[in-house]
């Protein structure tokens, strides 16, 4: 089963928690202010980090979907 | 206005047309629930000459919360915060960009470790006078220390240094002025009012000696100063600087210590909670690391914890807004110069979303039911959204550096039966309600 990373950019607050989180699959773009998704489909390697992103986001703007 | 309007059950003080205003002064809470109960996920009730429109449930929380400035005003929906800021003080920046400098600056991540380091240090010299048993009032003893952690976090170590404990009583009389009638008139002549002007003019007098000092013994190393040091640098005056003092650590002081202490009475009145919350502590510094490290890191049990005590004892119940453009909640239309809000208190206990929600449980938040991810509209002790509290990764680590320190030192018992801990609700800002007395042993380790 794979994953898919959402960020929802009306609610980040560019805390960049996620980057620590889970660099890879998490960047940022400074112009904007906001989080990017570097990979929408990360490996399933990745899914505790990105679990662990999506936990301590201080805006709690990004989530995991199943696929 | 289409809207249902709540019922009364405590009547208008007679002739005065001031509509829930007196329920609002004594149960604030139960008139929330009520709102829900009664007309469903929008309601409305009367505060002064003014409607406020309540929402709850995800749909209509997350219209609420994602509406833009431009349509949803936040800052003239607090009518009692101004006289605390300072009537004549009159800011540079609006609130939301004084949030985005406290987040671009205090509360920047990579300032976390060195905030960490600070509090607990703050910890260890409140409880260093402790000996091996004895009891506090949590009231007190927390809300001292938060004027200790947000002064030296967010104004810089410097200014901490000066203060004593009665900053934090002036303080503290600044936040019981806040009573409802501030939607009648927030300089009418009434005891807790004066009580906060003359608290106000004594913190301006504490700051203005501060300075007095400051300019005595002159400039120093730029490593040495402090947000203070600038503020002088500006010719800003003392009654603005306090002003500007007062407002940023107004939203992490009262908010973080009351959920200090609601931690505390709900891991005493949950002795399993406290037994897996302590053993997990004892076995994560069993290495000898330290608590700034691991205040930042994941502390799974403690955390679950801290939740559900934010959960079910949200430091405000209730987040508004006015209606600059008109806004569609829950199918209705709602004209400019309606005052909007959602509840905390209402959300966080709807029960579809939290099962059993009057019942602490820790476990809401362990894989797979991770009851706050799966329910960012309701579950809203930190807001939601756009203006969601950008102080929560802070308060988070602030609460697992206390929790850290004090319960691996310490264990706690209740000095009063369990329920007798409540909230005073009798104003905007709740805090504990005194007596709130617990009893503390140095641990046999």
């Amino acid at each position: 089963m794979s994953f898919r990373v959402v960020a929802d950019l009306d609610l980040c607050q560019a805390h960049q928690v996620c980057q620590g989180e889970a660099p890879q699959v998490f960047g940022f773009d400074a112009e904007a202010d906001r989080v990017t998704v570097l990979q929408e489909h990360p490996d399933e390697s990745l899914r505790s980090d990105v679990r662990s992103a999506v936990k301590y986001c201080p805006a709690m703007a990004l989530a995991i979907e199943e696929e | 206005m289409s809207i249902p309007e709540v019922s009364y059950v405590v009547p208008d003080d007679p002739g005065r047309n001031w509509g829930h205003l007196a329920e609002m002064r004594v149960d604030p809470i139960g008139l929330f629930e009520r709102v829900r109960a009664e007309c469903g996920d929008i309601g409305r009730f009367r505060l002064a000459d003014k409607d406020v429109v309540l929402v709850s449930g995800a749909e209509a929380n997350e219209q609420f919360f994602r509406a833009p400035d431009s349509t949803l005003d936040q800052a003239a929906a607090y009518p009692f915060m101004t006289p605390i800021f300072g009537k004549g003080v009159v800011f540079d920046a609006s609130p939301e960009e004084r949030q985005q400098m406290l987040k671009n600056q205090a509360l920047r991540g990579d300032m976390m470790r060195g905030h960490a380091s600070t509090i607990e240090a703050e910890i260890r010299r409140m409880v260093a006078d402790w000996g091996d048993a004895g009891e506090i009032d949590l009231l007190d003893w927390f809300a001292e220390l938060t004027i200790y952690t947000t002064s030296a976090c967010l104004i810089g170590r410097p200014f901490r240094e000066e203060l004593d404990s009665s900053f934090a009583h002036h303080y503290h009389e600044l936040e019981r002025g806040t009573d409802a009638l501030a939607y009648v008139d927030p300089y009418l002549d009434i005891e807790s009012f004066r009580r906060r002007d003359a608290a106000r003019e004594q913190l301006v007098e504490l700051v203005r000696g501060i300075i007095d000092r400051r300019k005595a013994r002159g400039t120093v190393p730029r490593e040495e100063r402090d947000l203070l040091d600038v503020l002088i640098s500006i010719d800003m005056s003392a009654d603005h600087i306090t002003g500007i003092f007062i407002s940023m650590m107004f939203a992490g002081h009262h908010t973080s210590s009351g959920t200090a202490s609601w931690a505390l009475i709900e891991l005493m009145r949950n002795p399993e909670t406290m037994a897996a919350v302590v053993t997990e502590l004892d076995d994560l510094y069993a290495d000898g690391s330290e608590v700034s490290f691991q205040a930042l890191r994941s502390i799974p049990q403690l955390e679950a914890a801290l939740k559900e005590t934010l959960r079910l004892h949200p430091p405000l119940v209730i987040l508004m807004r006015v209606v600059r453009e008109e806004i569609e909640l829950a199918g209705h239309r709602i004209p400019p110069g309606t005052v909007v809000a959602a509840s905390p208190r209402v959300s966080n206990r709807i029960g579809t979303d939290f099962p059993d929600p009057e019942t602490f449980d820790p476990g809401r938040y362990v894989d797979p039911r991770q009851e706050d991810l799966q329910n960012r509209w309701t579950w809203i002790p930190f807001g939601a959204g756009k203006h969601r509290c950008v102080g929560n990764a802070f308060a988070m680590m602030q609460m697992k550096a206390i929790f850290s320190v004090i319960l691996r030192d310490y264990e706690f018992e209740m000095a009063q039966p369990p329920e007798s801990y409540r909230d005073d609700v009798s104003k905007m800002v709740i805090q504990l309600e005194q007596p709130c007395r617990v009893r503390y042993r140095r641990r046999q380790r």
